[in-house]
């Protein structure tokens, strides 16, 4: 029973991840073959990686991709991290209305976010080009950095925040001493999202790019002629630089918590040493 | 967790840095903003044009339909200088002014092009367009599964090929190729003669195994179905890649289609633009390309630059009396909707 139990257990995480990683692998098996053609096993060769470094247009696409999203997803952190704590301490009636201001663009369609920022910049005289991706990249981010902030805000407690100040404590000192590191967790996995989410985004960027190409309209704009090779390249590398940045976050993480682990064991050995003596 | 701060920050400020020193060129004293096809031109024509012309900089975009384009252009605020509409999307362009007349008289190379891709039905002076690439429509069929020769779009209706059939997912030239058997024009706007046409693809429906754009290509070289209906710049590619394949272009008279290079009627760029035209007319800069693309060019000084290999396949040279039984398509503006709802019957029986 038991043992059936584990196997059954063992199967359907075997099939999640053969759904999850199969593509992937695929693609990333793909970028290594000689022909152009998908599906058609032309021998191993690394033409297409060196194909890829070569090509301008891709490179191009890739610099604005990483930096509007570098750059927004900070922009959106300092914006929606200063919000969150703005909205926290707000009457309950003013907090619900403003968040459920401030969760509406998550829900709503991102095609009527693209067409409504495209008619909105336009009206604005917004300049085109990297400006405008800029722009909408940061306004579509801001609501997800608050909602992952949010929470944490609400784990804390208050009294903390007014000890401090009842300790002499000055307001801001407070703020970066005690209110920021409690929620530095919900600020970092917030700037992670809004980072991913960019580099993500599609429809948004459809309607506010003439003139500043990312990776992802770029992509799409090759299948009237087929997709290229050099772009399986291209997702094999960025998988491989995720998944090493992944792995390295969890190591340090880890090794931050063992340490922290070790650091109270010596604490209270030390108490209990002075307690002795 | 200072660390992960601290880590990512860093990350950032490399990436911020890499960002910061690829920037634009200082000497460039004019820009030009280019919206093409994606993968629609040799990089290296590109990159020359840059080092060869440094008072220009170069923005170049990539978009994936007409239509795509069109909203593109249509917007207030449009930037784009040069983009490279087919046929169709030029007369509506033209319809909706928003193409800028073209003086050929600065165009130092325009002599360069075949007379016989001019004057199109889509542009009947070349006012407002100059040809860049063009190719036809025909059916690309593997020669170790079809024996008969291919010469008819009927072959598309045998039933010997039932589930090894490819048709192309798109209205017009799908009604294209029922509308030519049946021996009427592809722009027609009688309802009967749609309606005939539809009823011929229903009928055919049971023996597609599918409805495909680029994705029919690399499935005819890999061999999984007798024949498809293809462009002919995929179809030199495909044949390159597997010697089995062989493209006809049937008997009844099939689609000869246009990609022009315009002017927008909003460029605040035009001397840049005429230069780049005049770059892309040029005799090896236009030969380079077609050997690249394996679309064939309306560039006749091209010719001596020409991969022979491509020179010598009829895909690519095509013959004169192909050319005469080929149409073009023109916009058919508020009657289009006819094709259209025809269309979503056939895709949804």
């Amino acid at each position: 029973m038991k043992r059936e139990h584990r196997f059954l257990k063992g199967l359907f995480i075997g099939i999640m991840l053969v759904f999850l990683y199969a593509p992937i692998i695929v693609m990333i098996v793909y970028s290594f073959n000689a022909s152009r053609t998908m599906g058609n096993w032309g021998g191993f060769s690394t033409e297409w990686y060196g194909a890829l470094f070569r090509d301008r247009d891709i490179l191009a696409a890739l610099e604005v991709t990483l930096s509007v999203a570098v750059i927004s997803s900070i922009v959106a952190t300092l914006l929606g991290t200063t919000a969150a704590i703005g909205i926290h301490s707000m009457k309950r009636r003013t907090r619900n209305v403003i968040l459920t201001t401030t969760n509406l663009p998550v829900v709503n369609p991102d095609l009527v976010t693209g067409i409504s920022l495209m008619f909105a910049f336009s009206i604005l005289m917004v300049p085109q080009g990297y400006t405008r991706l800029l722009l909408a990249h940061i306004t579509f981010n801001i609501p997800y950095v608050i909602l992952s902030v949010m929470p944490k805000l609400r784990q804390t407690s208050d009294s903390l925040y007014e000890a401090a100040l009842d300790l002499g404590a000055k307001p801001s000192y407070a703020l970066r001493k005690v209110v920021l590191p409690q929620i530095a967790p919900g600020i970092v996995s917030g700037m992670i999202l809004a980072f991913t989410l960019s580099v993500d985004d599609f429809v948004i960027s459809f309607f506010c790019q003439q003139g500043a190409q990312n990776l992802s309209t770029y992509i799409y704009s090759l299948a009237r002629r087929g997709i290229n090779p050099k772009i399986n390249a291209l997702s094999a590398i960025m998988f491989v630089v995720v998944l090493a940045l992944l792995l390295l976050v969890n190591v340090i993480s880890s090794q931050n918590t063992e340490e922290a682990k070790a650091k109270r064991r010596e604490k209270k050995r030390r108490r209990m040493a002075a307690a002795e003596a | 967790m200072k660390r992960i701060v601290s880590f990512v920050l860093l990350a950032a400020m490399i990436c911020l840095a890499m960002a910061g020193c690829s920037g634009g060129n200082s000497e460039a004293t004019m820009q030009l903003y280019v919206l093409n096809w994606g993968d629609y031109i040799d990089e290296e024509v590109l990159e020359n044009f840059r080092t060869e012309h440094p008072e220009i900089d170069l923005h170049y975009t990539t978009m994936t339909s007409n239509e795509e384009m069109l909203i593109q252009l249509q917007s207030e605020d449009c930037i784009y200088d040069v983009c490279f509409p087919s046929d169709y999307t030029i007369s509506k362009l033209i319809n909706l002014d928003l193409l800028a007349e073209i003086d050929t008289s600065k165009l130092s190379n325009y002599e360069n092009i075949d007379e016989r891709f001019l004057n199109q039905p889509f542009d009947p002076d070349n006012t407002y367009s100059v040809p860049y690439a063009w190719g036809t429509v025909g059916i690309l069929y593997n020669t170790t599964m079809v024996d008969e020769p291919v010469t008819s779009w009927d072959i598309l209706w045998d039933e010997k090929y039932a589930g090894q059939i490819y048709m192309y997912d798109s209205v017009r030239d799908s009604m294209m190729v029922a509308l030519e058997l049946l021996g009427y024009s592809m722009n027609t706007t009688d309802p009967d003669e749609i309606a005939e046409a539809e009823a011929l693809l229903v009928e055919q429906k049971p023996l597609v195994q599918a409805y495909g754009t680029d994705d029919l290509r690399d499935r005819m070289i890999a061999g999984s179905g007798a024949m498809a209906v293809t462009y002919s710049g995929d179809a030199i590619y495909a044949i390159m890649e597997n010697p089995d394949l062989a493209y006809a272009v049937p008997e009844e008279g099939s689609n000869i289609w246009f990609d022009n290079v315009i002017i927008t009627k909003s460029s605040q760029n035009v001397e840049a633009a005429y230069i780049f035209l005049d770059y892309l007319l040029d005799a090896e800069v236009a030969a380079a390309n077609a050997n690249y693309l394996c679309y064939s060019t309306p560039n006749a000084a091209a010719e001596e630059f020409i991969d022979p290999e491509l020179l010598a396949s009829d895909v690519f040279n095509v013959p004169q009396d192909v050319i005469d039984r080929c149409e073009g398509f023109i916009d058919l503006e508020e009657d289009e909707q006819l094709y259209h709802s025809a269309w979503t019957r056939i895709k949804a029986q």
